[in-house]
């Protein structure tokens, strides 16, 4: 698919800008290119609740960044490292060069391999009443998996209270000993 | 196979910018992009060329064999959320790095340098 292409191109220098750039929003806003194509590549390839997903992910990614990161200083770490740089091209070529080998391998673009997959749509309806199959398959085939999807987003935001909360207790305390002051 | 080849490209981008840079942000950046290229994978090698959503919209005649992978998508699905509190995990523990250390170059935090 023509459009497929062209739109990991534009994916493709999206991240060469995000990883290369010296100032730090550009960067950001950057990787919310390479994350509104991938999101318009899921609708190209019949995904559309991975494509509301995904949208939704990532303008919250972008904002959450953007907020964390936006204030602090355009750091420019410059590096001149060409052993440690050529080395390491040298390794995703030869990581290149393996996953073309897997590549040829596998089925062609196109024609996927689908045994389970024939099953959960041959039966899917009849067995759970759902017409939307990958909702069938989330919550009711594999409602277990979900289960743990749940738990592990819910210990993210238990995480993510108990690492900042002292941040906001320390800002409270400073305020209040300059009320005092 | 090019839209495999240039999703390994852009798994490749996102490896190199772990390896290479020093900047956390960009460290966060490069594991955000790799996460984008495995899932965009995962669609790619389920989707059925001249196929449609795996959505029943006449329920009397169904076409179960024209519809695209719905276990890859599914799958997919789980990714993108766990995907985003790692995300959200990782901006705040750079926030704490730098409130810490006052910058984000990763040479810098250096105290448990044994």
């Amino acid at each position: 698919m023509i459009q497929v292409r062209i739109l990991l191109v534009m994916m493709i220098i999206g991240a060469a800008i995000a990883i290369g750039s010296t100032d730090l929003i550009c960067a950001i806003v950057a990787l919310g290119v390479v994350g509104l194509g991938i999101s318009l590549i899921f609708l190209l390839l019949q995904a559309p609740d991975l494509a509301i997903l995904q949208l939704v992910v990532e303008i919250m990614s972008l904002v959450i960044m953007i907020r964390a990161f936006g204030m602090k200083d355009t750091v420019n770490i410059r590096e001149r490292r060409f052993i440690a740089t050529s080395i390491s091209v040298i390794l995703m070529g030869f990581f290149l060069v393996f996953s073309m080998a897997a590549i040829f391998e596998i089925p062609r673009f196109g024609s996927p391999l689908m045994k389970t997959s024939l099953f959960y749509l041959r039966n899917g309806f009849r067995q759970t009443g759902v017409p939307n199959m990958v909702s069938a398959i989330i919550l009711d085939y594999r409602s277990l998996d979900m289960l743990g999807q749940v738990v592990i987003a819910f210990s993210a935001a238990i995480g993510l209270v108990l690492i900042g909360r002292k941040k906001i207790h320390a800002s409270t305390a400073n305020r209040a000993e300059r009320e005092q002051k | 196979m090019v839209e495999y080849f240039l999703c390994m490209v852009l798994f490749c981008l996102g490896l190199y910018a772990i390896l290479i840079k020093r900047n956390l942000i960009k460290i966060i950046i490069g594991l955000a992009i790799m996460e984008y290229a495995m899932n965009l994978f995962f669609i790619l090698l389920g989707y059925k060329k001249g196929a449609t959503v795996p959505i029943f919209s006449s329920l009397t005649e169904p076409h179960p064999e024209v519809m695209v992978d719905p276990v890859a998508q599914a799958m997919v699905v789980a990714n993108v959320v766990i995907g985003l509190a790692v995300t959200f995990i990782l901006v705040i523990i750079a926030i704490l790095i730098y409130e810490k250390y006052g910058t984000f170059d990763i040479r810098d935090v250096n105290k448990l340098k044994g």
